[in-house]
């Protein structure tokens, strides 16, 4: 069984991101690593792979300034090899952009039972990058996953929802996302670090997977990002006076909310 | 080729480095602090660190382990204890990490064949047993013994103190007597890798003052039986193989003191910044200021000459002067480091909550503990000075 995580490099969220005023999106020119949110389908591809008996893992990700951190983290943890696409021509890149690269990244990674991402990443969050790589692989797409088993030919999913989760099927290949903290990602070993240095990263350009430049990045941009603007100041909150009642108004103020 | 002597040139440690900071971030200092106020061994830590083969780091290759020397031994340490983990996550690994280095270097084939493979993978937890209540700084002293079976095997008993994690060890690094030579001060001693048998073994934790999440205990030993093959080495030449593990035992405790000085001044930096007292923070004060800067350059001091020992015994070189200097060296520096962030964090640095009065009783314990600093000059002024003996 050959599993293709798709994983993020993103600027270390402990480090106070930046806007670049000029372009009016994140600085991404220090060093990336890899997005939380992507080690738990690392996780789970390692383990539905090891539960298959062989197979290997692949990574694909898009990153700038031929980044391979946060990729060797999660060759360290286990996987197998990576595809790398880097190339000036993706600056500025939109989510459609990111997808339709990662879509032929995961072609050349080699044929794949199954794609797994995050439902969104940690510094983007526009959580539309799984659906639209689907689509345009003409593949199947289950989203919010909590686990996954292989049965023959399909995928069942128990993907979650508000009030628990729903059981469903899909034939493979298919891409599923993957909840958050629905797996214990293992913490890379002595043996792993030292492996994930001689691990293969097949690092290519946009020309390489037969794209043209135009379609990607700012040139390929189906939208502009015309205005950054600070964040509204939060607003007062609401004082509830306790005549003997207050109880039920905060019980109705957090279902209202939905928080309980 | 530029050599440095900062250890993440080199990209072995980097790795070494990388890993440990990674499973550490996820156990804080309100963690450690639990587990020291509450007394408990810290075993989600240590699991985590096993699973990842840091605990096996050192062991051969060939037993399953990382087959690393004691840099990468020294990385671990001193990367546990720079998390705030101090002596209470470095020392519960330790033991396991670099104790059995007699048994590495002069156990049979068989006692490496049973233990070593368990250590690798962290199952087999060690303990230390050498001290005594009237042996101390004088091994030479010690009275436990270790009488022929008749059978080829040994009856021991005894009364150790202070050994380290023997209620969590499955089996304890013993020193015994087996023979008297008046003739050699060294002599008559044997080390057995023995079982902690709790037919035989009585162990009771000693109240202290600090590094509470690993007990150190008082172990009586009633007639324990130890099979021959438990024997590491040549009889008679216990003491001596102990001394090998000498100086990688002072580059690991200089290791974890620069830990301990290093998440100490971390803690030191960020209060000074932030506590504004008469209208500044803290920190414009020199005399706030100059002794963190002081306490740093110190513990850069210790490190680099820690590093200089580590890569010489990894190297086969003799190494005795810099990891006696590099223990006492960086004991002094933690306990600077750990003072001073309990001064500049004012009647805070008082309180548990804040952390730093747990490495303050933990880095005093580095001045004592497993040797003194006035033993460590007792080396240099002999062995380096050349100047008469004291003992
Ligand atoms: C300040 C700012 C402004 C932005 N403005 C726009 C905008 O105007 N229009 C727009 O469309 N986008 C915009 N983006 C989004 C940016 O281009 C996205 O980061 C990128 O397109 C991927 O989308 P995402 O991170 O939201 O992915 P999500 O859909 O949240 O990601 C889901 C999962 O897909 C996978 N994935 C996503 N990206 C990659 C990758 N590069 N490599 C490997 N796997 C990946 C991961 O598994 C990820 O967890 C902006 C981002 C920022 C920070
Ligand atoms: C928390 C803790 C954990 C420990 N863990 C272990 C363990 O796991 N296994 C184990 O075997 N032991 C362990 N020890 C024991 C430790 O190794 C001894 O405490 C240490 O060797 C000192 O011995 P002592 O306490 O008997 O001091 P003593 O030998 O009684 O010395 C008392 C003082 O006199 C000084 N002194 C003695 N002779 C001289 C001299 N010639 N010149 C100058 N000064 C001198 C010493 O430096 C010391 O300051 C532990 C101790 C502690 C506190």
């Amino acid at each position: 069984m050959n599993v293709v995580v798709c994983v993020k490099q993103i600027p270390d969220p402990a480090d106070p991101g930046a806007l670049d005023p000029s372009t009016k999106t994140l600085k991404r020119d220090g060093k990336l690593i890899l997005d939380e949110s992507d080690s738990y389908g690392v996780e789970m591809a390692l383990q539905l792979v090891d539960a298959a008996g062989g197979g290997e893992v692949t990574l694909v990700s898009m990153a700038p300034n031929s980044e391979v951190g946060g990729l060797r983290t999660a060759l360290a943890m286990g996987a197998a090899k990576a595809v790398l696409v880097s190339d000036d021509a993706l600056k500025g890149s939109d989510a459609l952009g990111t997808s339709k690269v990662l879509a032929k990244a995961i072609e050349r990674a080699g044929a794949a039972d199954l794609i797994l991402t995050a439902t969104e990443s940690s510094d983007g969050y526009t959580g539309t990058v799984p659906e639209m790589v689907a689509e345009l692989m003409g593949l199947p797409s289950v989203t919010f996953a909590k686990s996954i088993t292989i049965d023959g030919g399909a995928a069942k999913v128990q993907r979650q929802t508000e009030a628990g989760y729903d059981d469903v099927e899909c034939p493979l290949p298919a891409v599923v996302s993957v909840t958050a903290g629905v797996v214990e990602p293992r913490y890379p070993s002595f043996k792993g670090i030292m492996a994930a240095k001689s691990k293969p990263v097949d690092e290519v350009t946009v020309a390489d997977l037969g794209i043209d430049a135009g379609a990607v990045g700012w040139a390929g941009g189906g939208q502009e990002i015309v205005e950054v603007a600070e964040a509204e100041a939060r607003e007062a909150g609401t004082i509830v006076e306790d005549d003997g009642e207050g109880f039920q108004k905060v019980v109705d103020y957090l279902s209202e909310l939905k928080v309980i | 080729m530029v050599v440095t002597t900062d250890p993440h040139d080199d990209p072995t440690l980097a790795a070494v480095a990388e890993g440990v900071d990674r499973v550490c971030a996820d156990f804080d200092d309100d963690y450690w602090s639990a587990c020291d106020v509450e007394h408990r061994f810290p075993w989600e830590f240590y699991d985590a660190m096993a699973a990842g083969g840091w605990v096996g780091i050192a062991i051969p290759e060939a037993h399953g382990g990382g087959g690393q020397g004691i840099a990468a031994a020294a990385m671990v340490l001193n990367r546990v204890a720079a998390s705030g983990a101090a002596m209470n996550g470095s020392s519960a690994l330790h033991l396991t990490m670099f104790g059995l280095n007699p048994v590495v270097r002069f156990g049979n084939d068989r006692l490496k064949d049973t233990f070593l493979p368990r250590a690798a993978t962290g199952e087999l937890h060690v303990a230390f047993g050498v001290t005594e209540p009237d042996a101390g700084t004088d091994t030479s002293r010690i009275s436990t013994r270790a009488v022929d079976d008749g059978h080829g095997g040994f009856v021991v008993t005894g009364r150790k103190v202070w050994t380290t994690k023997a209620l969590e060890s499955e089996v304890v690094l013993l020193l015994t007597r087996t023979d008297t030579d008046p003739d050699d001060r060294l002599g008559g001693l044997t080390l057995f890798l023995a079982d902690l048998d709790e037919r035989h073994v009585d162990i009771r934790p000693i109240p202290k003052l600090g590094r509470n999440a690993v007990a150190s205990c008082e172990v009586a030993y009633d007639r324990l039986p130890v099979e021959g093959w438990r024997m590491v080495g040549e009889r008679g030449q216990g003491f001596r193989h102990l001394l090998h593990g000498l100086n990688p035992e002072r580059i690991l405790l200089a290791a974890m003191s620069c830990g301990i000085g290093e998440a100490a001044v971390r803690r030191a930096v960020a209060y000074a910044s932030e506590r504004e007292v008469f209208g500044r923070p803290i920190g414009a004060n020199q005399s706030i200021s100059h002794p963190l800067a002081v306490a740093h350059m110190q513990l850069r001091a210790a490190a680099a000459v820690m590093w200089d020992a580590a890569r010489r015994y990894d190297a086969d070189l003799p190494c005795g002067e810099q990891a006696n200097t590099a223990k006492y060296l960086a004991a002094e520096a933690a306990f600077l480091a750990a003072d001073r962030a309990v001064q500049t964090l004012g009647g805070m640095g008082y309180a548990t909550e804040y952390h730093v009065e747990r490495y303050w009783r933990e880095a005093r314990l580095q001045r004592i503990a497993p040797v003194s600093q006035e033993m460590t000059c007792n080396y240099v002024a002999q062995q380096v000075l050349g100047l008469p003996r004291s003992y």
